[in-house]
């Protein structure tokens, strides 16, 4: 590179971080739910350089600090969703194969689905994106925050730990039955494994070979650096990933539904000396909530789903509150578009179902996400030095009479209502008058409306 | 402490033995409570008298009753129980399980099809859904679904009767509050799916123009069935001799009739038009249901007097570029326009939660008192049994529940309830399972 092109590449970055730089925001006399640190009524919060720098009730920030009166409103840390899969570009599922560790949800983010906005709007600010269930070890995960407007590079949390997706049960065995696979393929196409047996098979065998794989590795650069010139062994793009997850540089993320498989993926990670991160959806975990908590692993179950499956049958919306009084760390997750809008009010259902406190609710899809995707030294409560992801409700985000008001996001904001109502009008007009051209502009005045969307395959995948 | 925190939600459910059940005769005089009767202002320190199943009095002196066990509950809310206007509660236990479902019947026209003689009064989803406080369900024998096409005539488009359900009984036969309440109809829909779908299941692209006509051959036949029964009907009038029953169209003689109305599904505006339009031309009756827009409708809906069932508020824009919060403002859209309006779920699983769909339409916009009322009175007036249920009246059935709170809120509790004044128990195979694996040593 010469110094001519490394000159502007510096100025480029500089101009980007200084735009970057976030302005100061007093947000004053709200009901503060730091969900760490109590309740602080009447209280101030001040953002500066996108991290929160002080809240109290007689907090003031610089003149130029643009000031938001959140008299009456709430104020809680941006929402956490610990399963989603917004804004993953085509399918979710590389359905191939049984071990999928090389494919990557990073490749594919759309930062443009409109998803992201949605979520936004409902306080939702970070989003653990996930490889669909359709394979036993299945893709690399991306954790991103929802920086609506920006490039899928710069979704990304900056350094969040990379993941890795697991499934366990009917879902990775469905392919390797006929008659019920994604397509209604028959007999001869049926994919291993076919049972349960076969997914604990596919993990051992896989995490067998990774782990000779790294020994081999281990043995190459210890004869390097003995001096000696040792022919590489051979990259192996499925095996990198799993290595990382023995070296613990990479989280699992697994879902499961029985209490069988849960236990039998807890042994057969000690057994290979590796940690499940979270255990996924984990609807009978309340059965196994002790073995849960001995392995360390999280669980980020749903508030209320059950009978859609066999394997949800035995689900109890009691799930995460025994699972947190036996000593799991536990997140609501989405697992969809939609549910992604409102995790607030899922988290409210653990007061009906188990009697949670408040901030024990409101812990689900905050701190507790964070931690389990290691992100809560800078995110999930609002706590000095934090990152200023915060969320203004109108009312008691607990409450479902309440609505999200403005999030933000570093310290930017990325969603106000106001402005999105103002704005509605002028995006209105802009599509009256992107239609009539479109319609000027084909001879024979007939629009065709079978033209897919962007999104039209997504539609009949399902992945919970 | 996680021990003792559990063990007192259920205190009031051991309490209720099958035998105390069986004994109820359904009288009982519920004390010191704030009522909300719905259709008429809040009262303080309330009591309400329910003799023999039928609410006999209601205010702030009423004396106890010979056979009337007293219940005080001082400091609690009672509220009609909730109804959920459109659910396959008891038709469908593991959706995903095909010999669990019993909906979907094969055939266009199933009209005769009656969801209560299939609604199994032991499936898990009865007292699962009651949990939330509801009392009531519409159990339809359609998912809704619009599946494959099944050669010309398209799917499944009359799936058949649906019923009025009590969510507690030993037989169906006893939980029904009102068979055939509503036929269930699929409108035809212009189905432009995407040209990949196409390509996907290998067949033929079909364009707009393609879909449209379809979608006119299936009015068409739709209207023929329609024409079908009238002429059954004056047939069977005219006890002609060459005259043949049939049970098919017999079933459509009270919907011709105007008697039985019309769970028409039309989710988009065109159709929602298409339909009133269609039930003018049939001079039927007719509720829209599962509507995704108002769009022009309101006034026509309001003009013509006819009600809509709501499906989940909680959803998504059906276009990208529809306002974020379009789903949550639709029910006070129909509000403002002066439509009759209730909630449905549509489905099973999620049969619980209509309370928190009525409570988000609120957030949006629509007053809560309305919000309340479309999951009990409008309900019940819509389903046409506001003579039995949906508010806190003289000589209706003593459908109550008592919370400590707004029943459309997640963090209220549902502390007791009451079925024609019976009391039943809150508890679940969920509730069990939470009592048993907390005790797991």
């Amino acid at each position: 590179m010469t110094i001519r092109r490394a000159l502007i590449s510096l100025t480029a970055i500089t101009a980007a971080a200084f735009n970057a730089r976030a302005e100061a925001i007093l947000i004053r006399n709200a009901t503060v739910l730091t969900v760490t640190k109590g309740t602080v009524q009447n209280g101030n919060l001040l953002i500066q350089d996108g991290k929160i720098a002080a809240i109290g009730k007689d907090i003031s920030g610089p003149s130029d600090a643009t000031v938001v009166d959140a008299t009456g409103k709430f104020l809680m840390p941006g929402i956490i969703d610990c399963h989603s899969h917004t804004a993953i570009e085509g399918g979710v599922n590389e359905g191939t194969v049984s071990d999928s560790s090389m494919v990557s949800v990073e490749d594919v983010i759309d930062p443009t689905d409109i998803n992201i906005y949605r979520g936004l709007a409902g306080g939702l600010t970070v989003s653990n994106v996930l490889h669909g269930s359709a394979n036993a070890i299945g893709g690399q995960t991306e954790v991103i925050k929802l920086r609506w407007g920006k490039s899928a590079k710069e979704l990304a949390f900056e350094g969040a730990k990379p993941g890795i997706k697991f499934a366990l049960g009917e879902n990775p065995k469905r392919q390797g039955q006929p008659q019920q696979g994604l397509f209604n393929q028959g007999a001869q196409d049926r994919r291993y494994p076919g049972t349960r047996m076969g997914v604990e098979e596919v993990i051992r065998q896989s995490f067998t070979e990774a782990k000779n794989y790294q020994a081999n590795w281990k043995d190459y650069e210890a004869r390097v650096a003995r001096g000696e010139h040792p022919i590489p062994p051979r990259k192996d793009l499925r095996l990198e990933p799993l290595v990382e997850v023995l070296e613990n540089k990479r989280y699992v993320h697994a879902h499961c539904y029985r209490s069988d498989e849960i236990l039998m993926l807890l042994r057969v990670a000690d057994e290979m000396g590796f940690k499940i991160r979270t255990l996924q959806h984990v609807l009978e975990g309340y059965k196994v909530a002790k073995e849960i908590a001995a392995h360390g692993a999280g669980a980020s179950t749903f508030s209320d789903w059950w009978s859609y499956k066999a394997e949800a049958y035995d689900a109890t919306p009691y799930n995460a509150a025994i699972m947190a009084r036996k000593g799991v760390t536990v997140s609501l997750n989405s697992d969809s578009d939609e549910l992604q809008r409102h995790l607030n009010l899922e988290a409210a259902k653990t007061m009906r179902y188990g009697g949670l406190s408040e901030t024990e609710a409101l812990a689900m899809v905050t701190v507790n996400p964070a931690k389990q995707l290691g992100i809560e030294d800078k995110v999930g409560s609002i706590e000095v030095g934090k990152s200023a992801d915060l969320v203004l409700f109108d009312q008691h985000p607990l409450s479902n009479y309440s609505k999200a008001l403005k999030v933000w996001i570093d310290g930017h904001e990325y969603f106000d209502r106001d402005k999105d109502l103002e704005t509605r009008p002028k995006l209105q007009d802009e599509k009256k008058k992107l239609l009539e051209k479109e319609d000027a502009e084909r001879p024979n005045g007939i629009r065709d409306r079978t033209r897919p969307t962007a999104r039209g395959l997504d539609a009949g995948e399902e992945s919970n | 402490m996680g021990r003792k925190f559990f063990l007192r939600p259920f205190g009031i459910l051991f309490a209720l033995s099958w035998t105390t059940l069986a004994a109820d005769t359904g009288s009982v005089l519920i004390r010191n409570v704030t009522i909300h009767p719905v259709t008429s202002g809040e009262i303080a320190n309330g009591s309400v008298l329910v003799l023999d199943g039928k609410i006999a009095e209601i205010g702030t002196k009423v004396g106890a009753r010979a056979g009337a066990r007293v219940v005080d509950c001082h400091g609690l809310h009672l509220y009609p129980g909730l109804i959920n206007a459109a659910t396959n509660v008891g038709l469908s236990e593991i959706s995903a399980v095909r010999d669990t479902v019993d909906l979907d019947e094969i055939g266009t026209y199933n009209p005769e099809l009656r969801a209560e003689v299939a609604f199994n009064p032991s499936s898990e989803h009865v007292e699962v859904t009651r949990a939330s406080g509801i009392t009531s369900v519409v159990s339809l024998p359609g998912s809704g679904s619009r599946g494959p096409r099944r050669g010309a005539g398209g799917g499944t488009l009359i799936s058949g009767q649906g019923a009025v359900m009590h969510l507690d009984g030993w037989t169906w036969e006893g939980m029904a509050v009102k068979r055939g309440a509503v036929m269930d109809l699929l409108f035809p829909q212009i189905q432009a799916a995407p040209r990949q779908f196409a390509a996907l299941a290998g067949g033929p692209v079909r364009t707009f123009a393609d879909e449209e006509k379809q979608y006119r051959i299936e009015l068409q036949n739709l209207h023929e069935f329609f024409e079908a029964a009238r002429r059954y009907e004056k047939a069977k009038s005219a006890r002609s001799t060459d005259f043949r029953p049939d049970i098919r169209l017999e079933a459509m003689i009270l919907v011709i009739g105007g008697k039985m109305p019309v769970f028409i599904r039309a989710e988009r505006e065109r159709m929602i038009r298409d339909a009133v339009e269609f039930a003018g031309r049939e001079q039927i009756k007719v509720i829209i249901a599962d509507p995704k827009e108002i769009g022009s409708t309101g006034a026509l809906l309001k003009e013509k007097n006819i009600p809509v069932v709501l499906s989940n508020t909680l959803q998504l824009p059906m276009r990208d570029d529809d306002p974020y919060d379009a789903p949550y403002t639709l029910p006070n859209e129909f509000y403002k326009a002066g439509v009759k309006f209730c909630f449905g779920t549509f489905d099973v699983q999620f049969a619980r939660n209509v309370p928190f769909e009525a409570a988000q339409a609120a957030a949006f916009g629509l007053p809560r008192e309305e919000a309340l009322k479309a999951v009990t009175v409008n309900s019940a007036e819509i389903l046409g049994v506001a003579d039995q249920i949906g508010s806190i009246e003289k000589g209706k059935l003593g459908d109550l529940i008592l919370t400590d709170g707004d029943p459309l809120e997640a963090k209220t509790s549902i502390k007791r309830m009451f079925i024609a004044g019976r009391e039943v128990p809150l508890s679940s195979r969920h509730t069990r399972e939470y009592e048993k694996w907390m005790n797991r040593p």
